[in-house]
Protein backbone atom coordinates (compact mmCIF):
# COMPACT_ATOMS: atom_id res chain seq x y z
CA UNK A 1 0.00 0.00 0.00
CA UNK A 2 2.81 2.40 1.36
CA UNK A 3 4.62 1.77 -1.62
CA UNK A 4 2.36 2.09 -4.13
CA UNK A 5 1.25 5.64 -2.69
CA UNK A 6 5.19 6.31 -2.95
CA UNK A 7 5.16 5.41 -6.73
CA UNK A 8 2.04 7.56 -7.28
CA UNK A 9 3.95 10.10 -5.51
CA UNK A 10 6.79 9.84 -7.63
CA UNK A 11 4.96 9.97 -10.66
CA UNK A 12 3.36 12.55 -10.26
CA UNK A 13 6.25 14.63 -8.93
CA UNK A 14 7.89 13.58 -12.19
CA UNK A 15 5.15 14.59 -14.55
CA UNK A 16 5.40 17.86 -12.87
CA UNK A 17 9.36 17.95 -13.47
CA UNK A 18 8.96 16.92 -17.07
CA UNK A 19 6.55 19.49 -17.50
CA UNK A 20 8.18 22.06 -15.77
CA UNK A 21 11.40 21.74 -17.77
CA UNK A 22 9.38 21.39 -21.25
CA UNK A 23 7.62 24.82 -20.39
CA UNK A 24 11.27 25.65 -19.74
CA UNK A 25 12.72 24.76 -22.69
CA UNK A 26 9.83 26.42 -24.32
CA UNK A 27 10.98 29.63 -23.04
CA UNK A 28 14.62 29.60 -24.06
CA UNK A 29 13.25 28.58 -27.60
CA UNK A 30 14.41 31.43 -29.39
CA UNK A 31 12.02 34.03 -31.16
CA UNK A 32 11.15 32.52 -35.24
CA UNK A 33 10.77 35.55 -37.16
CA UNK A 34 8.11 35.37 -39.17
CA UNK A 35 8.38 35.35 -43.59
CA UNK A 36 6.88 38.19 -43.13
CA UNK A 37 9.49 40.38 -40.51
CA UNK A 38 12.47 39.10 -42.42
CA UNK A 39 11.12 40.21 -45.55
CA UNK A 40 10.43 43.83 -43.96
CA UNK A 41 13.61 43.29 -42.27
CA UNK A 42 15.54 43.02 -45.59
CA UNK A 43 13.60 45.98 -47.30
CA UNK A 44 14.57 48.16 -44.60
CA UNK A 45 18.38 47.03 -44.14
CA UNK A 46 18.58 48.06 -48.20
CA UNK A 47 16.94 51.37 -48.02
CA UNK A 48 19.05 52.38 -45.19
CA UNK A 49 22.65 50.56 -46.33
CA UNK A 50 21.95 49.82 -50.26
CA UNK A 51 23.29 46.42 -51.62
CA UNK A 52 26.22 46.22 -49.09
CA UNK A 53 25.68 43.13 -47.05
CA UNK A 54 25.95 43.35 -43.00
CA UNK A 55 28.23 41.27 -41.22
CA UNK A 56 28.14 39.88 -37.35
CA UNK A 57 29.39 41.80 -34.60
CA UNK A 58 31.17 45.04 -32.99
CA UNK A 59 27.80 46.53 -31.80
CA UNK A 60 26.12 45.38 -28.22
CA UNK A 61 22.52 46.38 -28.16
CA UNK A 62 21.16 45.94 -24.60
CA UNK A 63 17.19 45.30 -24.38
CA UNK A 64 15.35 43.60 -21.86
CA UNK A 65 14.20 40.23 -22.13
CA UNK A 66 10.64 40.64 -21.52
CA UNK A 67 9.14 44.19 -22.04
CA UNK A 68 5.99 44.52 -19.69
CA UNK A 69 5.19 47.97 -21.77
CA UNK A 70 6.06 48.21 -25.24
CA UNK A 71 5.38 51.45 -25.68
CA UNK A 72 8.35 52.57 -23.70
CA UNK A 73 11.41 49.46 -24.10
CA UNK A 74 15.06 51.17 -22.98
CA UNK A 75 17.65 50.31 -25.29
CA UNK A 76 21.74 50.93 -25.28
CA UNK A 77 23.90 50.71 -28.35
CA UNK A 78 27.23 50.83 -28.45
CA UNK A 79 30.05 49.75 -31.62
CA UNK A 80 33.15 49.19 -30.86
CA UNK A 81 35.50 51.72 -32.80
CA UNK A 82 38.53 54.28 -32.16
CA UNK A 83 36.19 57.04 -33.61
CA UNK A 84 39.23 58.84 -35.26
CA UNK A 85 39.02 60.59 -38.28
CA UNK A 86 40.50 57.59 -40.19
CA UNK A 87 37.97 55.10 -38.49
CA UNK A 88 34.49 55.70 -37.19
CA UNK A 89 31.22 54.88 -36.88
CA UNK A 90 29.01 56.50 -39.52
CA UNK A 91 25.25 55.72 -38.60
CA UNK A 92 23.17 53.57 -36.61
CA UNK A 93 19.82 52.31 -37.35
CA UNK A 94 17.40 50.66 -35.38
CA UNK A 95 14.42 48.23 -37.03
CA UNK A 96 11.76 46.61 -34.98
CA UNK A 97 10.30 44.52 -38.80
CA UNK A 98 7.38 43.88 -35.98
CA UNK A 99 5.66 46.85 -35.81
CA UNK A 100 3.43 48.40 -38.22
CA UNK A 101 6.49 50.37 -39.14
CA UNK A 102 9.88 48.66 -38.76
CA UNK A 103 11.93 52.11 -38.66
CA UNK A 104 12.30 52.79 -35.06
CA UNK A 105 15.32 55.24 -35.27
CA UNK A 106 18.55 56.47 -37.59
CA UNK A 107 21.78 57.53 -35.19
CA UNK A 108 24.67 59.60 -37.17
CA UNK A 109 28.09 60.02 -35.63
CA UNK A 110 31.32 61.67 -36.48
CA UNK A 111 35.27 61.12 -34.72
CA UNK A 112 33.84 64.94 -32.69
CA UNK A 113 31.36 62.02 -31.01
CA UNK A 114 34.09 60.41 -29.27
CA UNK A 115 31.96 57.13 -28.58
CA UNK A 116 29.70 55.34 -30.78
CA UNK A 117 26.80 54.86 -28.48
CA UNK A 118 23.19 55.60 -27.80
CA UNK A 119 20.31 54.73 -25.46
CA UNK A 120 17.00 56.05 -26.08
CA UNK A 121 13.37 54.54 -25.92
CA UNK A 122 11.74 52.59 -28.13
CA UNK A 123 7.87 51.01 -28.95
CA UNK A 124 7.41 47.60 -29.86
CA UNK A 125 4.13 46.11 -31.03
CA UNK A 126 4.88 42.70 -30.34
CA UNK A 127 7.46 39.90 -29.08
CA UNK A 128 10.18 40.36 -32.21
CA UNK A 129 13.91 40.75 -33.15
CA UNK A 130 15.17 43.76 -32.67
CA UNK A 131 17.85 44.63 -35.58
CA UNK A 132 20.17 47.30 -35.06
CA UNK A 133 22.65 47.68 -38.16
CA UNK A 134 26.44 50.47 -38.27
CA UNK A 135 28.00 51.98 -40.49
CA UNK A 136 31.24 52.53 -40.53
CA UNK A 137 33.59 54.77 -42.45
CA UNK A 138 35.29 52.60 -44.84
CA UNK A 139 32.01 51.25 -45.98
CA UNK A 140 31.58 48.36 -43.76
CA UNK A 141 28.59 47.24 -42.44
CA UNK A 142 27.70 45.16 -38.85
CA UNK A 143 24.75 43.87 -37.54
CA UNK A 144 23.24 42.39 -34.15
CA UNK A 145 19.93 41.12 -33.51
CA UNK A 146 18.16 40.92 -30.04
CA UNK A 147 14.65 39.30 -29.18
CA UNK A 148 12.35 40.96 -26.99
CA UNK A 149 9.06 39.51 -25.49
CA UNK A 150 6.63 42.07 -25.42
CA UNK A 151 4.12 41.52 -23.00
CA UNK A 152 1.70 44.94 -23.66
CA UNK A 153 2.19 45.64 -27.46
CA UNK A 154 2.80 49.60 -27.83
CA UNK A 155 2.01 51.62 -31.09
CA UNK A 156 -1.71 51.84 -30.13
CA UNK A 157 -3.94 49.74 -32.78
CA UNK B 1 2.89 75.36 -25.28
CA UNK B 2 6.65 73.57 -24.97
CA UNK B 3 7.61 72.67 -22.09
CA UNK B 4 11.70 73.32 -21.62
CA UNK B 5 13.51 70.25 -22.75
CA UNK B 6 15.96 68.75 -19.63
CA UNK B 7 19.30 68.35 -20.32
CA UNK B 8 22.30 66.64 -18.53
CA UNK B 9 25.99 67.00 -19.03
CA UNK B 10 28.62 66.60 -16.49
CA UNK B 11 29.30 69.50 -14.00
CA UNK B 12 32.80 70.45 -15.34
CA UNK B 13 34.61 68.85 -17.94
CA UNK B 14 38.20 69.10 -19.49
CA UNK B 15 39.30 69.56 -22.93
CA UNK B 16 39.81 65.80 -24.72
CA UNK B 17 37.02 64.54 -22.44
CA UNK B 18 34.42 62.17 -23.57
CA UNK B 19 31.27 63.10 -21.94
CA UNK B 20 27.57 61.49 -21.68
CA UNK B 21 24.74 64.17 -22.82
CA UNK B 22 21.26 62.92 -21.61
CA UNK B 23 18.05 64.59 -22.95
CA UNK B 24 14.83 64.34 -22.72
CA UNK B 25 12.01 66.35 -24.03
CA UNK B 26 8.14 66.52 -24.03
CA UNK B 27 6.13 65.37 -27.26
CA UNK B 28 3.24 63.03 -27.86
CA UNK B 29 5.20 61.22 -30.82
CA UNK B 30 1.85 60.69 -32.52
CA UNK B 31 2.45 57.60 -34.98
CA UNK B 32 -0.36 57.91 -37.31
CA UNK B 33 -1.49 54.67 -36.90
CA UNK B 34 -3.82 55.30 -34.15
CA UNK B 35 -7.71 56.11 -34.86
CA UNK B 36 -9.88 58.61 -32.35
CA UNK B 37 -13.08 57.50 -31.02
CA UNK B 38 -14.51 58.74 -34.85
CA UNK B 39 -12.27 56.08 -36.21
CA UNK B 40 -10.96 58.70 -38.63
CA UNK B 41 -6.54 58.16 -38.27
CA UNK B 42 -5.05 60.62 -36.05
CA UNK B 43 -2.89 62.34 -38.06
CA UNK B 44 1.19 61.35 -37.31
CA UNK B 45 3.05 63.88 -35.50
CA UNK B 46 6.48 62.90 -34.47
CA UNK B 47 9.82 64.63 -33.45
CA UNK B 48 11.58 63.29 -36.53
CA UNK B 49 14.92 64.68 -36.14
CA UNK B 50 17.56 65.59 -33.56
CA UNK B 51 20.65 67.81 -33.55
CA UNK B 52 23.46 68.53 -31.19
CA UNK B 53 26.23 71.27 -31.97
CA UNK B 54 29.21 72.23 -30.01
CA UNK B 55 31.00 75.67 -31.99
CA UNK B 56 28.61 74.89 -34.85
CA UNK B 57 30.18 71.40 -35.36
CA UNK B 58 27.40 68.62 -34.93
CA UNK B 59 28.47 65.79 -32.48
CA UNK B 60 25.17 63.86 -32.93
CA UNK B 61 22.32 63.47 -34.92
CA UNK B 62 19.51 61.68 -34.63
CA UNK B 63 16.51 60.88 -37.35
CA UNK B 64 13.53 59.55 -35.07
CA UNK B 65 11.01 57.14 -36.91
CA UNK B 66 7.35 56.48 -35.30
CA UNK B 67 9.19 53.67 -33.56
CA UNK B 68 11.00 56.08 -31.13
CA UNK B 69 8.89 56.18 -27.44
CA UNK B 70 6.80 59.21 -26.76
CA UNK B 71 8.99 62.54 -24.82
CA UNK B 72 12.00 61.01 -26.47
CA UNK B 73 15.04 60.38 -24.32
CA UNK B 74 18.37 60.49 -25.98
CA UNK B 75 21.69 60.24 -24.58
CA UNK B 76 24.79 59.98 -26.64
CA UNK B 77 28.64 61.17 -26.00
CA UNK B 78 30.82 63.90 -27.17
CA UNK B 79 34.31 64.70 -27.48
CA UNK B 80 35.07 67.88 -25.59
CA UNK B 81 37.05 70.00 -28.45
CA UNK B 82 36.88 73.65 -26.08
CA UNK B 83 34.71 75.42 -24.10
CA UNK B 84 31.18 77.08 -25.65
CA UNK B 85 27.24 76.06 -25.75
CA UNK B 86 26.28 73.03 -27.11
CA UNK B 87 23.25 73.89 -28.68
CA UNK B 88 20.21 71.43 -28.91
CA UNK B 89 17.68 71.34 -31.87
CA UNK B 90 14.26 69.28 -31.66
CA UNK B 91 12.24 69.80 -35.04
CA UNK B 92 8.67 68.17 -35.44
CA UNK B 93 6.25 67.29 -38.49
CA UNK B 94 4.34 70.13 -38.34
CA UNK B 95 7.95 72.01 -38.18
CA UNK B 96 7.32 72.83 -34.47
CA UNK B 97 11.45 73.63 -33.70
CA UNK B 98 12.38 73.45 -29.73
CA UNK B 99 16.30 74.47 -28.95
CA UNK B 100 17.66 74.78 -26.46
CA UNK B 101 21.67 75.54 -25.32
CA UNK B 102 23.79 74.20 -22.46
CA UNK B 103 27.51 75.68 -21.83
CA UNK B 104 30.38 73.33 -21.15
CA UNK B 105 31.94 74.64 -17.98
CA UNK B 106 36.29 73.78 -18.19
CA UNK B 107 37.25 72.28 -14.35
Amino acid sequence: MNGERGNHFIDRRTVLLTAASAASVLAMLPHVATAQEAQILEAAIKKAVGDTKPVDGRISLTLPEIAENGNTVPFELAVQSPMSDADYVKAVHIFAPGNPQADVASFLFSPASGKAAVASRMRLARTQDVVALAEMSDGKVFMTKRTVKVTIGGCGG
Amino acid sequence: MTVKPRIKVPDTVKVGDVIEVKTLVSHVMETGQRKDKDGKTIPRNIINAFTATHEGKTVFEAKLQPGTSSNPFLSFYMKVAGPGDIEFTWVDDAGVKITDKVPLKMG
